[in-house]
């Protein structure tokens, strides 16, 4: 064991697989020091677990009705009650932990290197380049995203799909900001100038020697960004434009909820509580990555 | 003098520029609606030589840049179509209902400066204390509860278990049109006809939205107050003033405070543009009558005309807000000018 932990935290590694590896060593060894990022950790982790492993977890169907149960209070058999179609909120709960992880992680594949590869080119290349995919930025980044999402939804039609490209099209543009903010740090050190003497292409550039260095702050701003997501999801789905029902998706089952709520609060509330401990999740992960990762940036000190 | 000039032409290009794309955006949409416009006017039994018809008077077979540039005419001209479910002008609907959308706004940001800025100012001067903490987790809380889902709860809690607050709506049915609208916000119109009952009704019925409302505003404004007033504490010049003597109290809400004011200024700016946003789910969640209540409404009958509009709107407002905070935070503070 001793070994490996000398490995790992050599001050001079000798191989990449042992730089990357190390540095994640040390990542984790100060995230592990941050209590609110350990409890963010756990909460992500558990989010997993239960999207994963849903069908062993989730002591009922999440779709199968049982009308003789309508509408029972949490109890030992049904933990958060049962809802107007008899079904298990509980289960519903689990299984729609597959939902929220599927729209984040979308949502993140399909942003994420959308806005860094904007914000790479417009930082690298400067000049017009620079000037209109910025302007184009701007525009979008100075619209309310909500109500850009919406009317990209009710453009292309209510569901899932749609939700998640809704999203991803509100989301990409701060990530090309902060992308080019990074390459223009970047752009003129000498080990740019070292591998376009050497006849790089301005892709390979970007891809291999820009972009690396942009993902520090990429996966800090991304993981800040979830909670956001994943209420903006929640939203589309709450006003029946985002996943469609028998789906349990969370937003949709608190708007399902929504007319029981003053005799049969459990039915709205309780998917709430799982909006709301994965969100907070997200926050707390991503202010420990953020005060581990770029201490300038960080609140306070 | 030059200087400033180039500075405000370039401002008014950037806002020229800004609108341009929002129009450009909405447009887009407009587009790519899968529905076809000509079909919802002429049904899908009509011969090619009426849909064709149809077509041209709705100017659909120009080039698209051309139907731009018409459509960008329409709206400058206040033209953005009728509603399909009102059957009224948008613009009409849209001006009776941002009234009540601009009441819950305004009471929201004031909640949310009241309470958050003295708590971001608390949480700074007591970093590391239990009161610090209980701030910074409300200020996350801000960022992770779904505002349809704590106006939900809310509801539940203080109207139909306490009965602290009215309901949803924005006043009592039996009181309903009582008031001859002036401004359309319904506070300052029942005072100027001295109808005391139906104001404490009206706020009844306003604080409950607008506290739910003002608590995202709080959480933003808390956090952001906490972290500016730290840069503050943590300068040389306070701790030059705590050396001399100067009373903690004093050190914290003159020395460090005044500094942070510029900046803060933006902060709530921009809050109060996210409020708008936010005014979306509150408003339907309180069968509010604004615009957020507008748009969903529209959204659900698939009304584009009247989604356009209100996205337009609140779009045009949230940019002109943006800009003016900014224009205001180059104004008030001398660095930036």
């Amino acid at each position: 064991m001793a070994n490996t932990r000398d490995w790992l935290l050599d001050d001079s590694p000798t191989s990449l697989l042992q730089a990357n590896l190390g540095r994640s060593y040390r990542v984790t060894l100060a995230l592990l020091r941050n209590p609110l990022a350990v409890v963010g950790a756990i909460i992500i982790f558990g989010l997993i677990i239960a999207a994963v492993f849903a069908p062993w977890i989730a002591p009922y169907s999440p779709i199968g009705q049982n009308l003789s149960q309508r509408l029972l209070p949490p109890s030992a058999e049904h933990w958060m009650g049962t809802d107007e179609l008899g079904r298990d909120i509980y289960s519903r709960v689990i299984y729609g932990s597959q939902i929220t992880l599927t729209i984040v992680l979308l949502v993140a594949v399909i942003a994420a290197p959308l806005g860094l590869m904007v914000g790479a080119i417009s930082g690298y290349f400067g000049g017009w380049v620079d000037r209109v995919l910025m302007g184009v930025t701007d525009v979008f980044l100075s619209m309310p995203k909500l109500i850009l999402a919406l009317a990209f939804v009710a453009a292309l039609g209510p569901g899932i799909n749609n939700a998640i490209i809704a999203i991803a099209i509100t989301t990409w543009p701060s990530y090309a900001r902060i992308a080019r903010a990074e390459t223009m740090t970047i752009r003129n050190a000498e080990f740019i100038s070292a591998v376009q003497l050497q006849g790089a292409s301005p892709l390979r550039i970007i891809l291999r020697h820009v972009l690396p260095l942009c993902t520090s702050s990429m996966i800090i701003r991304v993981t800040l960004d979830m909670a956001g997501i994943i209420l903006t999801a929640a939203g589309l789905g709450f006003l029946g434009l985002g996943a469609q029902p028998p789906l349990p998706e969370w937003g949709a089952m608190i708007s399902r909820g929504r007319s029981f709520i003053l005799d049969q609060w459990w039915v709205a509330t309780m998917p709430g509580f799982a909006i709301i401990i994965v969100s907070l999740g997200f926050c707390f992960l991503g202010d420990g990555l953020r005060d581990v990762l770029d201490p300038k940036q960080g609140e306070g000190k | 003098m030059q200087r400033q000039l180039t500075e405000i032409v370039w401002f008014v290009v950037t806002i020229a520029f800004t609108f341009l794309g929002l129009l450009a955006i909405t447009f887009f949409i407009g587009r790519v609606v899968p529905i076809d416009p000509v079909l919802s006017v002429v049904g899908d039994r009509a011969t090619p030589a009426v849909y064709e018809a149809a077509r041209t008077a709705m100017g659909l077979d120009r080039p698209l840049p051309i139907q731009f540039i018409s459509y960008v005419g329409d709206v400058l001209t206040g033209n953005f179509g009728k509603s399909v479910s009102t059957g009224r002008p948008v613009i009409e609907d849209l001006s009776r209902v941002f009234p009540a959308t601009l009441e819950m706004a305004t009471l929201g940001i004031l909640i949310g400066v009241a309470l958050g800025v003295p708590m971001g100012v608390v949480a700074a001067s007591r970093q590391g204390s239990w009161v610090d903490q209980v701030i910074r987790v409300i200020g996350l809380l801000g960022y992770s509860v779904p505002a349809f889902w704590l106006g939900l709860v809310g509801l539940a809690i203080f109207y139909a278990r306490l009965r602290w607050v009215g309901g949803p709506g924005r006043i009592d049915i039996y009181f309903d049109g009582l008031v001859p609208p002036v401004t359309g916000v319904l506070l300052i119109d029942s005072l100027i006809s001295g109808d005391i009952d139906i104001f404490w009704n009206a706020v009844n019925h306003l604080i409950l939205p607008a506290a739910v409302l003002g608590f995202f505003s709080l959480a933003y404004i808390a956090r952001m107050t906490r972290s500016f007033m730290l840069d503050q504490l943590n300068q040389e010049y306070v701790t030059t003033a705590r050396v001399k003597g100067v009373p903690e109290r004093l050190v914290v809400w003159r020395h460090a405070f005044n500094p942070i004011r510029v900046p803060l200024i933006t902060v709530i700016g921009l809050s109060y543009a996210g409020l708008l946003e936010g005014s979306v789910m509150i408003e339907t969640i309180f069968s509010w009558p604004g615009i957020g209540n507008y748009l969903t409404v529209a959204l659900l009958n698939a009304d584009m005309n009247a989604v356009l509009g209100a996205t337009l709107v609140i779009g045009a407002v949230f940019i002109c807000i943006n800009k003016l905070s900014d224009v205001l935070y180059r104004v008030l503070d001398p660095r930036a000018r």
